[in-house]
């Protein structure tokens, strides 16, 4: 039965901002609506930046790709500050019940010692790759246009070095801080982990954001992430008596479930606007997927031995059809 | 059974540093200058980045657990205020319009801090002070949305609150905080960090937010009162920042202080011109006072930050050179800005008015020295001229202060008799400034200020009309074309609030609300 509880009721002058009402109609507007668009600055600027002085503050011309709508970079998520923080804290909840879990049952000390190793040779240089995720996310927030694509990579770049500590909480669990030192010399000097190390390098200082946006979230995320945390640690490790290790890396595997589809969305997008863009982006895609590629190859060799060339062309295969899924031309 | 090792338990500075700096490396196939382009050129020496103290060590996961605890709370309280039509509750419907001044100059800067950051947190070469940035740019993205979100129940039933963005961008008074903002976010990081993280965030927040939150909390506003209080453990947070990054760059090279010392003096005098709209909001808007300008004046700025400049002089720092004539000014600059306000209320999306006798009163006995002398006469020739149908509206555009961007409305120090005005020639035109500190602001930079967007001049260049508008057409009518720019509603969002839609629906509502006819 309906309870039906009684307030005084006075008819609203307008249901939302008018900003809000002339995208979407004078209809109750949600909290990711009002908290997102339009509210970047975009006509009048005083001065330009001392940093770059070609350019207005907010510029759209910092990319190569044209938007009649830069707020057509809608997030499936719906996204703004408290909705991303809830749902970080409830994953949150979770990574730390899987940390107790290992940590109290002490299933680090339990893990066949040839899978600790390799865990940690792995999985540990990896926060230096989240690291500079974080940077190039930063970097699309400052640089980019609009609140709808700037406020989920500011997003995007805390979750970045929420996965760089948590890489780093997994090295000090299987481990010391000595094997944290050492993953680190590897990302440096060790042969295997340079060509990745110049992808990451050459990223940070690309000028085009959308570029980066490419570069970063699609391209080097979208193999590093199912590379590592599903062909190796949930496939290979597991079948090897490695499944703390899964646990230790869940929010890691949910966290890319839950965020390519916020990427992807994005690449569609901005296909789907001009066939100029769409060739854009395919280019920039090409560009970035062979040089990650070929920079995973050794590191794929470490981790899954005479498996990896077959693992690596169902990681092509797999990208590329996520990729085609996006609307971006062949 | 094996005999586990205990683990040696790291101090939490040391596990702090793995989990932020040691992330970082310096990189070897793209040289430094390349990643971290905009670290020099501002003339400020950082040896090693390596003796930045942390502010504060919250790693991501705790910070997403305090974070969300205090998003559930604000939400809940925010949903139940709207749901039990809690702006009812307010004093009265005048205070509504410090609550628009809010949204609209002040949200919008939330915004801005948000992007400043984000571009400081990628743009520092050090590992830690990038860190600490990013935080700040989530936590005013934050407070952005936590204000417009809080705000949005007022828009529904208030004229005013409808098109902040849009007017933050085009209104006149509000290329102030506008200008403000982007002239630190224009500068360099360094320059941006001291303009917002030390001298805004630290030393006079408190004179922007302590009184705006008490405000609401005197007048019955729970709504803006909660994103207050939910906000103050973050402005903490940013305070340490601030602090810290001052003490780091002093620390580092000598050659740093004459430099940090020229952007304390500029951002304590720019955060100031800023202020004297909370001033105006202090004395005049809030129908249940928390304390006068002057009052909160003297003891945010002259006592705490007069013990913050002593604790500084170990580095050389000085108090800033415009701190004696704000004392001097403390007397007279809210009177002096509602009067401006009241002036030009034709042209603002929010009410004036005149205050009530007893107000002047409250008035008097705040300001013995100077209110009575010289506001009182004004404020009385205004509702009396208000009381016989002649409601003063200023409908002739003001010169604007080519630095701060404020009508050239202040006194010459010494002389509240006397409209105060500085001039200078540059490269041919001439330029116009409200005091002798906006003036040097721009002698240091007239490159810079050159380039401000003063809407005066754009009004009278005729780039405020609405698209398609043809001035030279009979009967155009100029004021309504650049309110209709604005999308502002002239008659319902501007003018005297005595005889407004607001007060009259806040009238009949809380009538509804609290009578049985």
């Amino acid at each position: 039965m309906q309870i039906d509880l009684r307030t005084v009721s006075i008819k609203p002058q307008r249901q939302t901002y008018g900003h809000i009402e002339r995208r979407f109609g004078d209809k109750p507007a949600s909290r990711y609506q009002e908290g997102t668009f339009d509210l970047q600055p975009s006509a009048n600027f005083h001065y330009r930046p001392t940093w770059d002085p070609d350019r207005e503050i907010f510029d759209a011309a910092r990319t190569a790709l044209k938007m009649q709508d830069w707020y057509a970079f809608k997030d499936p998520r719906q996204y703004y500050y408290g909705a991303w923080t809830l749902a970080r804290a409830r994953q949150q909840d979770t990574a730390e019940s899987n940390f107790d879990f290992v940590e109290s049952r002490n299933l680090g000390a339990l893990l066949p010692e040839d899978v600790r190793q390799l865990a940690l040779d792995l999985l540990l240089p990896l926060r230096h790759v989240a690291w500079g995720a974080n940077m190039n996310n930063a970097s699309v927030c400052a640089y980019g246009y609009g609140t709808a694509i700037t406020q989920p990579c500011m997003f995007h770049a805390m979750d970045n070095l929420a996965i760089a500590q948590y890489l780093t909480r997994i090295g000090l669990l299987l481990g010391d801080p000595g094997a944290l030192a050492t993953a680190k010399e590897h990302w440096l000097y060790a042969a295997d982990w340079q060509g990745l190390r110049r992808v990451v390098e050459d990223s940070l200082v690309v000028q085009d954001w959308f570029e980066l946006f490419i570069a970063q979230n699609l391209v080097l995320d979208g193999l590093v992430y199912p590379l590592f945390y599903k062909t190796l640690v949930e496939d290979a490790l597991s079948l090897r008596g490695g499944t703390a290790v899964a646990m230790l890396t869940q929010f890691m595997t949910e966290w890319y479930a839950e965020t390519a589809k916020w990427v992807d969305a994005q690449i569609k997008t901005a296909c789907a606007e001009s066939p100029e863009n769409a060739a854009l982006v395919r280019g920039w895609i090409a560009a970035w997927q062979s040089r990650a590629l070929d920079a995973l190859t050794p590191l794929a060799q470490r981790a899954l031995g005479e498996r990896a060339g077959a693992a690596l062309d169902d990681l092509a295969t797999q990208f590329a059809a996520r990729v085609a899924k996006c609307g971006v031309p062949a | 059974m094996d005999m586990q090792v205990p683990k040696k338990k790291l101090g939490l500075k040391e596990r702090y540093t793995l989990m932020t700096r040691d992330l970082a490396w310096d990189t070897t196939y793209q040289p430094k200058e390349k990643v971290y382009p905009y670290a020099d050129y501002e003339g400020i020496k950082i040896h090693d980045w390596d003796k930045w103290e942390d502010p504060f060590r919250l790693t991501m996961d705790a910070y997403w657990k305090y974070q969300a605890e205090k998003e559930r709370k604000l939400y809940a309280i925010i949903d139940a205020y709207s749901q039990s039509n809690g702006h009812l509750g307010v004093t009265d419907a005048r205070y509504l319009n410090a609550i628009k001044i809010f949204l609209t100059a002040v949200t919008p800067l939330e915004y801005m801090a948000h992007r400043g950051f984000a571009h400081v947190g990628r743009a520092f070469p050090g590992a830690g002070a990038r860190v600490a940035c990013q935080m700040q740019a989530i936590d005013e993205m934050r407070h952005a949305q936590t204000q417009i979100h809080s705000l949005s129940n007022y828009n529904k039933y208030y004229n005013g609150f409808h098109d902040a963005p849009h007017m933050f961008d085009r209104v006149w008074y509000l290329s102030v905080p506008k200008s403000f903002f982007d002239d630190a976010i224009t500068a360099g990081p360094f320059e941006f960090i001291v303009s917002i993280g030390f001298s805004f965030e630290y030393v006079l927040t408190n004179l922007l937010f302590v009184p705006f939150v008490s405000g609401a909390a005197y007048n019955g506003d729970m709504g803006t009162m909660t994103f207050g209080f939910s906000a103050q453990s973050d402005e903490a947070r940013h305070m340490t920042l601030g602090l810290e990054c001052i003490k780091f760059i002093l620390e580092q090279d000598p050659a740093n202080l004459p430099i940090v010392q020229r952007w304390i003096d500029k951002w304590c005098w720019r955060g100031v011109r800023l202020l004297s709209i909370v001033a105006m909001m202090m004395d005049y808007m809030l129908p249940k006072r928390v304390m006068s300008w002057k009052e909160a004046w003297e003891i945010y700025f002259e006592e705490n930050g007069g013990a913050l400049f002593k604790d500084l002089a170990r580095y050389g720092i000085k108090m800033p050179a415009c701190a004696e004539q704000i004392r001097q000014e403390k007397e007279h600059l809210s009177h002096q800005v509602w009067s401006a306000f009241y002036n030009y209320s034709g042209a603002t999306d929010f009410h004036t008015w005149m205050p009530t006798e007893e107000e002047m009163q409250w008035l008097s006995q705040k300001y013995p020295d100077t209110f009575d002398q010289h506001y009182r006469p004004r404020f009385e020739f205004w509702r009396e001229q208000q009381q016989k149908g002649n409601r003063f509206y200023n409908k002739t555009l003001p010169m604007l202060c080519q630095t701060c961007q404020i009508p050239m409305l202040f006194t010459e120090p010494g002389d509240p008799t006397k409209i105060c005005y500085r001039e200078r020639d540059y490269k041919g035109s001439k330029y116009h400034f409200c005091s002798d500190h906006c003036q040097h602001i721009f002698d240091n930079e007239p490159e810079k200020y050159v380039q401000a967007w003063l809407p005066v001049h754009q009004i009278y260049q005729g780039n405020c009309f609405p698209e398609g508008s043809d001035p030279t057409a009979p009967g155009f009518d100029p004021l309504a074309a650049v309110l209709e720019h604005y999308r502002l509603n002239a008659g319902r969002d501007n003018g005297d609030f005595e005889g407004s839609e607001d007060q009259r629906n806040f009238e009949a509502w809380r009538g509804m609300a609290k009578r049985n006819d």
